[in-house]
């Protein structure tokens, strides 16, 4: 088992006041609420919206839908990684600021907005629970290669692309689905989760190749 | 030239989901800025990480967290984005250290503390916040044999100058080799460069031949 985090250290920030509840905001959530017609629409395809609309208009109606959808899965992401309520609280709503602050880098080209939102919140659990640093590739790097330019014809829409990972993820054989969610949903090295299911270490490797093969192939890539 | 020998999707899924260790990052993040087909693996990975935390079951926050939160917003210039760090010098320089791994080295490859460890052999090593494996810097001086060794653990390689051939095949920049507890190899350093490698270790290394047990202080790393 891993140990639960008891405490979290705020990261140094700049002292940030946190105002009373300024006035009525739930009336505004009501506003927000039900457009007509945007229930027709895949969760993903309006969470994306909303993101584009944070980052171009700093829309803060659609910052308080994203935060209402968000900021429960952020809390139950971190409580099974090993946070206690207090921290995933708190984290969850660091999380959340991230996503305002940093809402310009995100490409609605590149990833949902729920894959964008997942990245934030894992760098800030790495960060904050495993206090380790996240080596990430940075596309200004002067050492960065870049890629050759995608054949149009190759490039999946975002939305389709959520879609199709949603079918591979529930056609995956179980064997397989096991060590994707629990690689996921617990902060584990490969070793524990084989000693976990008491299979050899190569064989939970290989099922998560496997799995990782049906989802690029659910994508497009040739076998 | 792109990297031709890759680390295997079950790292890559590990790094993308966020459960990799920080030494082992590292050395993924180094390979990930040179190789754009691994790149797209890793997009892919993040978005399956998406779709699993969509399916997440939510849990209550409290009422007044969006509050909370919102006042916060207030208290930032609404426009005003935090700004990214920009490399102010945009000169491509194509053979450099790749920004995951510049950030933790102290000097230039050249001044980093070089240990010796065997004849046309240094090693560094790269100080992290994290438990785990050990990552450092191997340095192969042009044409040199590494001592035939085993693994009592996983190790990983990866090529930032030089190249190096063994028996599985020839390794050059961006190319990574994985070897487990069963891999027993002979590297050597290819003539004409020098061949720094950032090496990732989990066990000891094990000589295996004569002189490599004369030698053995040199894989104590």
């Amino acid at each position: 088992m891993f140990g639960v985090q008891e405490r979290y250290d705020v990261p140094s920030s700049p002292a940030v006041v946190i105002k009373g509840p300024p006035g009525n905001r739930r009336g505004r959530r009501a506003v927000i609420g039900n457009k007509s017609g945007a229930t027709a629409l895949p969760d993903t395809v309006v969470m994306t919206g909303l993101l584009v609309a944070v980052a171009e208009k700093r829309d803060k109606d659609a910052f308080a839908k994203l935060f209402a959808h968000y900021a429960p899965r952020i809390k139950s992401y971190l409580m099974r990684q090993g946070a206690n309520q207090a921290s995933a609280d708190e984290l969850s709503q660091e999380a959340m600021l991230s996503v305002w602050r940093k809402a310009d880098r995100f490409d609605a080209n590149k990833a949902s907005a729920g894959t964008w939102i997942f990245t934030v919140a894992r760098n800030l659990r790495i960060d904050a629970l495993r206090k380790e640093r996240r080596p990430n590739f940075d596309p200004e790097d002067p050492a960065f290669v870049p890629e050759a330019e995608i054949a149009p014809d190759h490039a999946l829409e975002i939305g389709q692309t959520q879609v199709r990972i949603k079918a591979a993820v529930a056609t995956l054989p179980p064997e397989q689905a096991e060590v994707i969610r629990l690689s996921f949903y617990q902060d584990k090295p490969h070793g524990e989760i084989a000693e976990e299911l008491g299979l050899p270490l190569g064989t939970v490797k290989s099922r998560l190749r496997l799995a990782m093969r049906r989802v690029r192939t659910a994508l497009g890539e040739k076998e | 030239m792109n990297a031709s020998h890759h680390p295997s999707d079950d790292l890559l899924w590990s790094y993308a989901s966020g459960s990799l260790d920080e030494p082992s990052s590292i050395l993924i993040a180094t390979h990930l800025a040179l190789c754009p087909a691994c790149r797209g693996v890793v997009a892919k990975a993040e978005s399956l990480s998406g779709e699993l935390f969509e399916d997440i079951q939510p849990l209550d926050v409290d009422a007044s967290a969006l509050d909370s939160v919102l006042a916060r917003l207030d208290d930032e210039d609404d426009e005003k984005f935090e700004t990214v760090p920009q490399i102010s010098d945009a000169q491509h320089d194509a053979l450099g250290v790749p920004r995951p791994l510049k950030d933790y080295l102290p000097n230039e490859l050249g001044n980093l503390p070089w240990r010796w460890l065997g004849p046309g052999v240094h090693y560094s090593a790269i100080e992290t916040q994290a438990r785990g494996p050990k990552v450092g810097l191997l340095r192969i001086a042009p044409g040199t044999k590494v001592p035939m060794h085993g693994h009592s653990g996983n190790e990983m390689t990866m090529v930032l100058t030089g190249g190096y051939t063994d028996a599985t095949g020839s390794f050059q920049r961006g190319d990574v080799e994985a070897a487990d507890d069963g891999l027993v190899h002979q590297p050597v350093a290819d003539k004409g460069e020098e061949c720094i490698c950032l090496v990732v270790t989990e066990g000891e290394l094990q000589p295996t031949g004569m002189i490599a047990k004369v030698l053995q202080p040199f894989f104590r790393i």
